[in-house]
């Protein structure tokens, strides 16, 4: 139930973040999401992409240094309260969210949460023991493309 | 993997590198009054020094002596420019090299033909020293030109029988190609930019380590012992420090034997001392300080006491390989390659070890200095490799942190330390670039 995200290390300077994107858009490579954590010298770019693999050969051939982390994503309904009701079931676990970030789906009414947390295995457990919809690999790039 | 010491075909031109000490003493004496007397009147320099000293060629009674004669400094070769210490008439000069000149004019080097005959015998037996044989395949990455090295190593390897691949640099991609398809065995080029070709290697999905690639004559610029340990495990062959200078000769001044600890210097060719680089005061064996070497056998421009700005130590510690040329000690640092910074002498070499001491494999960097507000700053760039990134900042700042203190540690002076993007940094062709000093003085 974990997906694929590529890491990517940038400097932060002007240019940095369309270079790997004009690689993936040479070859056709659809991102679905992405985020962007940022210090005063460098970020770090994280990509979902159906074609992960692909995509991380063709950055690492045009010099970029990617790593691949498993993250989790949850769907949750777009209204207020989605999000909290996610962590108030992982309070008291002892699992640690790194990072999040979160995007919607084209015309659902529904936001996809992306998460990296420290134990991805038990996070993705105690998620489902309480019923929380865990979204797998094959299923998001479905839904984000807006397929039926 | 690498064959013993008494596996190596033995080569005639190789016999002066076994010479018995007292033979080998007489002929340098023999031979450095005769350079002095050919310098002394020929090269106007060098008698105006020797005349304000009051020394003359005749007052060398013993090898010694050579500690009364003048320094010759890399400044009289461009304040000579371009012909000014040239001791043969120039229709006897049969090949000129140049420097790159990266401050103002270059320096400028003549040979004649009997010198050309001394810098390929030089060159021979530096293949010979490291097992490199007739028959090898010799693929040749130094740069051809005015640079010395590409056409020392190509005369040297012809002349020991082997076959030459007169590649030069760049073109990593076609480097590869023919390292492979032409079933190369021995690569002569910069330690950087050997580097550069694994880098390119592993992207391209080759192993150096399949092929029959087995040694590497690395110089041109100072590397270090934990770049040679790297080289030797991801590539698997042997790295052989090979050492030279324009102004002495080029390529093939000293060479290291199969045992590896340190180039011995061809010394009936090129006469080395160590002194202080602050008194000039001649220094003994195992002493650190700065090379000053002699052209022994060279006519049409000889160097008589040149200060290479190299800091080693000469040893004369037997070597198993049974030279009884003496070796110098691995040369990690120049006295001019030193910067200061808040009073306090830093060498490259230093910053480099410290940057390896936190990882081991963060051989790229570079050293920015400028002046902010009557200030000086130093930024280590470092560029980031597959092994230490990592998804999340906080490891990468902690990677910095530790980076900085690591260098503040070496040198007592607090670092910025710069995560940079792979291959950012320039990644010569030729020699590495450490330091960028930005500061208006």
């Amino acid at each position: 139930m974990k997906l694929k995200q590529l890491s990517l290390f940038l400097e932060n300077k002007p240019g940095a973040l369309s270079a790997p994107m004009r690689v993936l858009a040479a070859e056709g490579l659809n991102i679905t999401t992405l985020s962007i954590a940022d210090t005063q010298n460098f970020g770090i770019l994280r990509l979902i992409l159906r074609d992960w693999e692909k995509a991380r050969v063709l950055l690492e051939q045009n010099g970029f240094v990617v790593k691949v982390t498993d993250v989790v994503a949850i769907e949750v309904p777009d209204k207020p309260g989605g999000l909290a009701e996610v962590l108030a079931v992982l309070e008291g676990t002892g699992i640690n969210v790194e990072y999040m970030y979160a995007f919607t789906l084209k015309k659902e009414n529904k936001g996809v949460l992306v998460f990296r947390f420290d134990d991805p295995d038990r996070a993705v457990q105690t998620l489902q023991q309480h019923n929380i919809n865990v979204v797998d690999h094959l299923e998001i790039f479905r839904r984000a493309n807006g397929e039926a | 993997m690498s064959k013993s010491v008494t596996d190596i075909p033995f080569h005639p031109v190789s016999a002066p590198d076994f010479l018995p000490p007292a033979q080998l003493r007489a002929l340098q004496f023999q031979r450095l009054k005769a350079i002095v007397q050919r310098a002394y009147d020929h090269q106007q320099l060098f008698r105006q020094r020797m005349d304000e000293r009051g020394v003359k060629p005749a007052d060398l009674r013993g090898l010694e002596d050579i500690a009364r004669l003048p320094f010759m400094v890399k400044t009289d070769l461009r304040d000579t420019y371009p012909f000014g210490l040239f001791a043969s008439p120039m229709h006897e000069i049969v090949r000129l090299h140049a420097s790159s000149g990266t401050t103002g004019k270059p320096i400028v080097v003549a040979y004649n033909a009997a010198d050309i005959e001394v810098w390929t015998q030089a060159m021979v037996r530096s293949f010979a020293a490291c097992g490199v044989h007739a028959g090898d395949i010799i693929q040749n990455a130094y740069g051809y030109g005015l640079f010395t090295g590409g056409l020392g190593a190509h005369y040297g390897a012809e002349r020991l029988g082997a076959t030459v691949i007169p590649i030069s640099g760049g073109n990593t991609q076609r480097q590869l190609m023919v390292m492979k398809d032409f079933g190369v065995t021995v690569i002569c080029c910069t330690p950087s930019y050997f580097l550069h070709i694994l880098d390119q290697a592993s992207e391209m999905g080759i192993d150096l380590r399949e092929l029959p690639l087995r040694a590497g004559i690395f110089g041109a610029e100072p590397w270090t012992e934990s770049m040679r340990q790297r080289i030797q495990a991801e590539s698997g062959i042997r790295a052989y420090d090979i050492y030279g200078l324009s102004e002495i000769v080029g390529p093939g001044v000293a060479m290291e034997c199969q045992c590896q600890c340190g180039p011995h210097i061809f010394e009936d060719f090129f006469y080395p001392e160590i002194i202080d680089p602050q008194t000039g005061e001649v220094l003994g064996d195992e002493q650190e300080g700065e090379l000053v070497l002699t052209t022994l056998a060279k006519q049409a421009m000889p160097m008589i006491r040149y200060r290479t700005r190299d800091i080693t130590a000469l040893t004369s510690e037997p070597c198993a390989c049974g030279r009884t040329l003496r070796r110098i000690k691995r040369i990690s640092r120049r006295s001019d390659d030193m910067f200061i910074i808040r009073g306090v002498n830093v060498y490259p070499s230093q910053i480099e070890a410290a940057l390896l001491s936190v990882e081991g494999t963060l051989p790229h960097y570079q050293i920015i200095l400028t002046r902010e507000k009557g200030l000086d700053e130093m930024e280590v760039q470092v560029e980031v490799t597959a092994e230490v990134f990592s998804d999340t900042i906080g490891a990468l700042e902690a990677l910095q942190q530790r980076l900085s203190h690591a260098i503040e540690s070496t040198v007592g002076i607090r670092a910025r330390v710069r995560l940079v993007t792979p291959r950012t940094l320039q990644r010569s062709e030729g020699k590495a670039k450490r330091v960028i000093d930005q500061r208006k003085m």
